[in-house]
């Protein structure tokens, strides 16, 4: 038993129900924050959002506000957002560049991009204090551990645990996929993120990332005016309907076909759903693209690589990836009931143009702040956080295809595309970080 | 077109456009779904640019980006009876004002308008406010003005979003 922390992590999570108070309960969101958040790793950045030395992004590991910046020596460094002297936040803003050295607002300490001191005013001011220059405490603090996966940077707040590749595991597929789709073998950023705030708890919205039951029902009503849409634009201009109005049409599609779907869930609660509808078609810039991609990596490379079939890869606790159409969304818990999420598309590097559209038209459609697709999910996300609230019952149920789901060295592999497979592997990993902390 | 720097349009020609602004905000208030296309050209556009400094919307990121088609795709949506973040409805309150005239084309008697409006948002108990700046190129027709580009500037365009926008302001 691991009664921890006011409450009993076992009683808290069965391998089919959780408690309500996973979601709800603050305490247990304190918990989440200082077992899981401060010490699994967590997505920070692409590199490329700082391509240059002095660049800076800002964003948030937990409760701790971060920097990501770039070095004169190229290198990529995380650091807590935070003057050593008085404690002002030394990047106030998002983004930026700070040229040699982050200069803080309130007595100038400076500090070169890797948090070390580049100078600190009325310097003999310190001679025969206990504060030494280069005592650790006079720096910018570093995040315990950061890695980079093709360009994609993690940071952990905590000295122990897996090493990044190990961590991510099976979930390594999410960047592959996206990285070898890009004839050059990387992506690039496009330096826009949305941010979007849901009212609800950060795992309601992990949760539905890998759920095939719900887009049929959740979004039948953009499904079903996408579809009326492509009829007449066909009728209206005698021409095919833009591709992208399919990426809208798809969700009208019956639940049945959505479960050909198969989900896959590894270590650490990271899961990825297989399966993609209208990933290979075969009209003129998808041919051209296959051209180049042909030539790139000879012809059997490449089209193993247009073969994986992945429609999401969900990294917990933190990202949700759907590589084939370069989007990203990583998840930052504001609170029990508030979670943001920062949104990102990507370019794949040596694509044709007109590939690159494929992603921007999904990352407008369904990820941009006018969207027609998540408005309907953050609403059931907002419903589902407010029933929990309820004394109408005690229990979230994942038992749809409990105890079908096959393991193999760890590695769970689900009945059908529509088990909730995905939301129980989740839970499993949440146990373990929740546990090992006590 | 004449640029009309000193503002020499007619009291007739800045009533006209300034009641045409006013009708069109009157038709999202309303929610009138079947006038607001009727308010566009038929290659008219709705954008709204993720930065003021965004000169173009084709082949880059926006917030809205839609022609005749997604517009209509986006009222059959929020008509549909399982259009579930329309249960209840959101309500709009526009205020439309500043309306200065930058052109008017002495031929065709087309139009580029800037506004700056206000906008109150009500749905499930919560209110949300909007606030930005417009710009209308306006075609004169026979049957009055129509929209061939609606630009839509949020002061807050690169802040957090609580929710989302399921039409247009
Ligand atoms: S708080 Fe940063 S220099 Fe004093
Ligand atoms: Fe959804």
């Amino acid at each position: 038993m691991n009664t921890n922390g006011g409450f009993d992590v076992d009683r808290l999570v069965e391998p089919d129900r959780v408690h309500r108070a996973c979601y709800t309960d603050e305490a247990v969101f304190d918990l989440e924050m200082e077992r899981l958040f401060h010490k699994s790793w967590i997505y920070v950045g692409h590199e490329s959002q700082v391509p240059n030395p002095g660049d800076f992004w800002t964003t948030m590991i937990g409760k701790q506000r971060m920097i990501m910046s770039r070095g004169d020596d190229g290198r990529v460094h995380v650091l807590y957002n935070r003057c050593p002297h008085r404690g002002a936040l030394l990047c106030p803003e998002q983004h930026g560049n700070a040229g040699k050295a982050f200069r803080c607002s309130y007595h100038a300490w400076q500090f070169y991009m890797d948090g070390s001191v580049r100078q600190i005013p009325v310097r003999d001011g310190y001679d025969n204090t206990r504060l030494s220059m280069d005592s650790p405490d006079a720096r910018v603090k570093p995040a315990e551990r950061s890695g980079s996966y093709r360009g994609f940077v993690f940071a952990s707040l905590s000295a122990d645990g897996p090493d990044l590749e190990t961590w991510l595991g099976g979930a390594r597929v999410a960047f592959d996929d996206m990285c070898d789709r890009a004839p050059d073998g990387e992506v690039e950023v496009v330096p826009n993120c949305f941010r979007v705030v849901q009212k609800s708890n950060w795992k309601i919205f992990l949760e539905n990332q890998l759920d095939a039951l719900h887009p049929s029902i959740t979004h039948e009503s953009t499904g079903v005016a996408a579809s009326a849409v492509e009829r007449d634009y066909e009728d209206r201009t005698g021409e095919k309907p833009p591709m992208s109005y399919g990426m809208l049409s798809a969700f009208s599609l019956p639940f049945e076909k959505w479960d050909s779907l198969e989900t896959v869930g590894f270590p650490h609660g990271h899961c990825i759903l297989q399966g993609y509808m209208g990933l290979r078609p075969r009209d003129p810039d998808t041919l051209e693209y296959e051209a180049v991609m042909e030539k790139a990596y000879g012809k059997e490379r490449a089209q193993e690589i247009l073969g994986v079939n992945i429609h999401h890869v969900l990294v917990y606790p933190c990202l949700s990836v759907q590589s084939p159409l370069q989007q990203l969304r990583a998840v930052r818990p504001l609170g029990a009931d508030r979670t943001l999420t920062e949104i990102w598309h990507f370019r794949l590097k040596g694509a044709p143009e007109a590939i690159y559209r494929r992603a921007l038209a999904y990352y407008y459609h369904v990820n941009s702040p006018s969207t027609m697709v998540n408005a309907d999910d953050l609403h059931n996300f907002w419903s589902c956080h407010q029933g929990l609230q309820l004394d109408g019952g005690e229990w979230v149920s994942f038992h749809r295809n409990a105890g079908q789901d096959t393991e193999t060295d760890g590695v769970i592999t689900s009945v059908t595309g529509m088990s909730e497979a995905p939301m129980r592997n989740q839970f499993r990993a949440w146990k373990e970080y929740m546990a090992a902390g006590a | 077109m004449a640029g009309n720097a000193n503002g020499a349009v007619s009291a007739e020609t800045q009533r006209a456009v300034e009641q045409f602004l006013y009708r069109q905000a009157e038709v999202l208030d309303e929610r009138r779904w079947d006038d607001w296309l009727p308010l566009f050209t038929d290659d008219g556009l709705y954008w709204m640019p993720v930065s003021e400094d965004q000169d173009h919307g084709e082949g880059v990121p926006n917030i809205f980006y839609e022609d005749a088609f997604l517009m209509d795709m986006r009222i059959k949506r929020i008509s549909h009876p399982r259009a579930h973040s329309q249960r209840p409805p959101n309500r709009m309150s526009h205020v439309v004002s500043n309306v200065v005239i930058d052109a008017e084309d002495p031929e065709t008697g087309d139009i580029v308008a800037r506004s700056r409006f206000h906008v109150s948002e009500y749905r499930n108990d919560e209110m949300r406010h909007f606030a930005g700046k417009y710009r209308h190129e306006l075609a004169r027709t026979d049957g009055g003005y129509r929209i061939r580009l609606q630009r839509v500037d949020l002061v807050n365009v690169e802040g957090p979003w609580e929710y989302v926008l399921q039409y247009w302001l």
